[in-house]
């Protein structure tokens, strides 16, 4: 192959390094309002009275608007397809506060100045409630977190709102109990996983203005442009078709921006005030009021036969939705569907729990998507197990993990297409040393080395639900047009799209223009999330561009008097007996000349399994004996995401998400006080892993060949971020005996720890 | 207050309010690479150079600039551009927003530091953060940029 299988740069690359002005906040037109947001100071209130007469008399100030303003519909921010999952719970602005931070009042005024001097003037009277602050007491308080008789979901998730539970879940195959009363060996541990920030460098944002036929345009960095007009249509109670979302490049997403943080409230205030206006969230606001990775409580139970087989696992969850419950229910299940199948010598399998409306920050879609809450239990049982089984870990998983062909409880039937995860263990394994260093080693100084592992899945898109299109363009000089819906958030996708479609026309990546994307353009795509865009955008674009090869043949057969079946396509040549025609020359009559007809490949692609792609992650660490503090000293991932259709941004894919992974392992720590203020507001205090943090990091691929996917394609974004919790957990115990079952593993837990 | 200062060689006169920082000053007048990431002088992304020195633009008042000699990364092009093709040519630029700040602070380092350790690397950039790539990419590139300067 020419361009698939290559580590070509991305187009945008030398254009976004430099620092050219291609982000939202850089295409604010002139004469913007600024749009700030007034919150609220308590967990739960109700607003009793609120005065913006002053606030609104300010010179500069071109509108304050409350809950009095805005249409009594409720709706959800997630970014999902419908029948959106996640339940209808938030007005614009409501009556009801429901945590720290929440929206109040939305003001926008000439500057940015002008407009906090005006949130001063807004006289708010509140009455305050009890709030819902523990998620493992939420459904036994008496504070009711959504009371409204207006709350609406389109599928039955399980809500239960007197007892503030939005979500309940159950998926049992066999019989659980007695498998687990049959098992020679059982382990049971409860594992914390927090409410990771996503972090990512550039902060929500979003520009709305009114076009020349008075339609509203809002460009945000967004992850979901399609689904963002969809909720603004309906929260705005404006037609669709009224409304066009523009992404331009965005400066990082990792599922935040799967959830419409902040469009809203500057296309609200451009639909009052015809005027453009723009919102940008500072650091503090990015921390405190938008969407976080759902905190969880997982209790697994595993147990296995003397032989080292597992027979049975139950895995029990309760999940901290927060306030709203943007990506509540599906967050909860893919815990469920990314952990039952990989251990497939089960006898019965089970997942249920609940998830809890809270008075705190809403929590919302994070790379990973609930598979990292149940790879980090999961994997951490395993680990247990296995110490009890007296089997060395790796031996535990290689006899008891899923192998291409074969099927698993949760499968139903079905079977699995393709994996390499036997040989991604055999692989690491030697890369970190394992035979060596497995399980630990005394350095001298108080010091000791250990290493641990753990294994994940993931999916590649929604099965049976997410669909994207993609259209290929012969333009009149005889060069491409690939127009997408996907957004590209720094992965690289828009290349990788490229380097497809430039494999089926076998044409070069500068003959291929790629746009995306832009709701008014672009074919209809959910947008990149769920690790689709590889997986699902690129069997649409596969198929678009084979649509455009097809009727450029057809073309060609006409101009050269033949059959299809007589000519012959390179690329660049169409050939039939002594006759020939240039591509471009096709193009040009066919647009301006005599053919009439322009050429246009459609491809659209949905589909109903969700291949997962795998990751064999091991870490070695390095504990101090007498602080508890761990350091990072190597990582190993080695990865099955199909054929690797870009070698070199996949790797920066899987090194990004395993530091991202090493974050919630080791460093990010979420604190709220005790009236449910949260305190790690900031980089100060909520710590990113930095240079110093992460030690060695290496990568190997195991490539497998997915039988549905694109060029034998899976997916790679969010796989890569599920090992490091549970693999530098188990180094940390094989180091010093201390399981951290609370993450983040902080040198305060293990050193408490080696006290016991 | 009006201020004479210098960006990117050129004598300029900037209006400035006393509590304007420097990052907003210079967006203001058109300097877009500047971008920002934090509140609390933590995330690097604002990093211009004054006098050639990295700083911060985010936490340094923008009168304090003074007769100063400002540079941004649009005053580099050609050096930045040049470190540019090695980054991407590891794909270390994921979302790019972390980018320019980045380079700025490793066209100093350059300069700076002869032939630096990698736990010299490390050090000199500790404070430029960046959630995408994990950092190794941008380490690769750096070493094959010094190696190959
Ligand atoms: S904006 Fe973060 S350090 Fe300047
Ligand atoms: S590339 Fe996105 S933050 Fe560095």
């Amino acid at each position: 192959m020419k361009y698939v299988g290559k580590g070509l740069p991305k187009l945008d690359g030398i254009r976004i390094a430099t620092g050219q002005p291609v982000y939202t906040e850089d295409l604010t037109p002139a004469n913007t309002l600024v749009v700030k947001i007034l919150r609220s100071p308590h967990a739960f209130a109700r607003i009793k009275t609120i005065d913006t007469s002053q606030a609104a008399a300010l010179e500069g100030v071109a509108c304050v608007l409350t809950h009095q303003d805005v249409p009594k519909v409720r709706f959800t921010l997630a970014g999902q397809s419908y029948p959106e999952p996640s339940p209808y719970d938030r007005y614009i602005l409501d009556e009801i506060v429901r945590y720290v931070g929440d929206e109040v009042a939305i003001i926008a005024a000439v500057d940015e100045k002008t407009a906090i001097r005006a949130m001063a003037l807004v006289k708010v009277d509140y009455e305050v409630f009890d709030p819902v602050l523990d998620f493992e007491t939420a459904a036994e308080h008496p504070s009711v977190v959504h009371p409204e008789a207006d709350l609406a979901c389109n599928i039955d998730i399980g809500l239960q709102q007197e007892k503030n539970i939005v979500c309940s879940h159950i998926n049992e195959v066999g019989d659980v109990e007695q498998e687990l009363a049959q098992c020679d060996v059982v382990v049971e541990e409860t594992y914390y996983i927090q409410a990771q920030a996503h972090a990512m460098m550039e902060t929500y944002r979003a520009v709305s203005y009114l076009d020349h036929t008075g339609r509203l345009v809002v460009t945000s960095s967004t992850q979901i442009p399609f689904h963002v007009r969809r909720q603004l249509a309906r929260a705005l109670q404006l037609p669709a078709s009224r409304i066009r979302v523009i992404k331009p490049r965005i400066g990082g997403g990792f599922g935040g921006k799967q959830t419409g943080c902040v469009e809203v409230f500057a296309a609200l205030v451009t639909q009052k005030t015809g005027q453009p206006a723009k919102i940008v969230l500072d650091r503090r606001e990015t921390f405190t009021s938008t969407t976080s990775r759902h905190a969880m409580r997982l209790k697994v139970r595993i147990g296995a036969d003397k032989e080292g087989f597992i027979r049975a696992l139950d895995i029990e969850g309760l999940s901290d939705t927060g306030a709203y419950g943007e990506h509540a229910p599906t967050v909860f299940w893919v815990v469920g569907e990314k952990t039952l199948p990989l251990y497939n010598k089960t006898r019965a399998v089970r997942y249920h729990g609940q998830v809890v409306y809270t008075n705190k920050m809403p929590a919302g879609a994070l790379r990973g998507y609930g598979a990292t809450q149940g790879t980090f239990a999961l994997e951490c049982a395993v680990n247990k197990l296995a110490e009890k089984l007296n089997l060395d870990p790796a031996e535990l998983r290689l006899k008891n993990l899923i192998k291409e062909g074969e099927t698993a409880l949760a499968y139903h039937g079905k079977r699995l297409g393709s994996s390499t995860l036997h040989q991604c263990i055999e692989k690491g394994k030697e890369l970190i040393g394992w035979q060596e260093k497995y399980p630990r080693k005394e350095m001298g100084n108080n010091k000791v080395r250990a290493v641990g592992m753990a294994v994940t899945m993931q999916g590649s898109g929604i099965a049976g639900i997410d669909t994207a299109s993609a259209e290929i363009r012969l333009n009149d000089d005889g060069s491409y047009t690939l127009l997408l819906g996907s957004t590209d958030m720094g992965t690289g996708s828009d290349t990788i799209l490229a380097q497809m479609a430039a494999e089926v026309l076998e044409t070069t990546l500068d003959q291929i223009v790629v746009y995306a994307a832009d709701t008014d353009i672009s074919p209809f795509d959910p947008g990149s999330y769920a690790s689709s865009t590889t997986y699902v955008t690129g069997m649409a674009v596969v198929k678009a561009a084979q649509d455009v090869k097809s009727r450029i043949i057809q073309q060609g057969a006409n101009f050269l008097e033949t059959t299809v079946e007589e000519v012959t396509f390179d690329g660049q040549l169409l050939h039939a007996g002594d006759k020939s025609m240039t591509l471009e020359k096709l193009a040009e009559l066919s647009i301006l000349g005599s053919g009439k007809l322009q050429l246009v490949g459609h491809g659209t692609y949905g589909s109903n399994v969700s291949p997962p792609p795998y990751v064999a992650g091991f870490a070695e660490v390095e504990v101090d004996q007498e602080t508890g503090k761990t350091t990072l000293l190597d990582y190993v991932a080695v990865v099955d995401c199909g054929t690797v259709i870009n070698p070199t941004l996949a790797r920066i894919q899987v090194e990004g998400g395993i530091v991202q992974g090493i974050g919630l392992a080791l460093y990010e720590d979420v604190k709220y006080d005790t009236k449910g203020t949260l305190l790690t507001n900031s980089f100060m205090q909520y710590k990113i892993p930095c240079r110093k943090d992460i030690g060695n990091i290496r990568v190997a691929f195991e490539e497998s060949h997915e039988p549905t996917g694109p060029f034998g394609a899976k997916s790679i974004g969010e796989v890569v971020i599920n090992t490091p919790a549970p693999a530098i957990a188990h180094a940390v115990y094989n180091a010093v005996g201390v399981s951290v079952t609370k993450l983040p593993i902080t040198p305060e837990k293990v050193f408490m720890g080696m006290q016991k | 207050m009006q201020i004479e200062t210098t960006i990117n060689g050129k004598k300029i006169t900037l209006e400035v309010a006393n509590d304007e920082l420097l990052s907003d000053a210079l967006r203001a007048k058109g300097y877009l690479s500047i971008r920002q990431g934090c509140d609390t002088s933590c995330c690097g992304l604002c990093t211009v150079w004054i006098d050639g020195k990295p700083t911060l633009s985010c936490s340094t008042l923008a009168f304090r600039v003074r007769d100063k000699q400002i540079t941004t990364i649009e005053g580099v092009a050609q050096q930045a551009e040049e470190f540019a093709q090695v980054l991407v040519a590891e794909g270390a630029e994921q979302c790019g927003f972390c980018s320019p700040g980045f380079i700025m602070t490793v066209l100093a380092m350059k300069h700076e530091l002869k032939n630096p350790t990698e736990q010299e690397i490390i050090h000199y950039l500790t404070g430029n953060l960046c959630r995408c790539t994990g950092y190794m990419g941008q380490l690769r590139a750096i070493k094959k940029y010094l190696g190959g300067a």
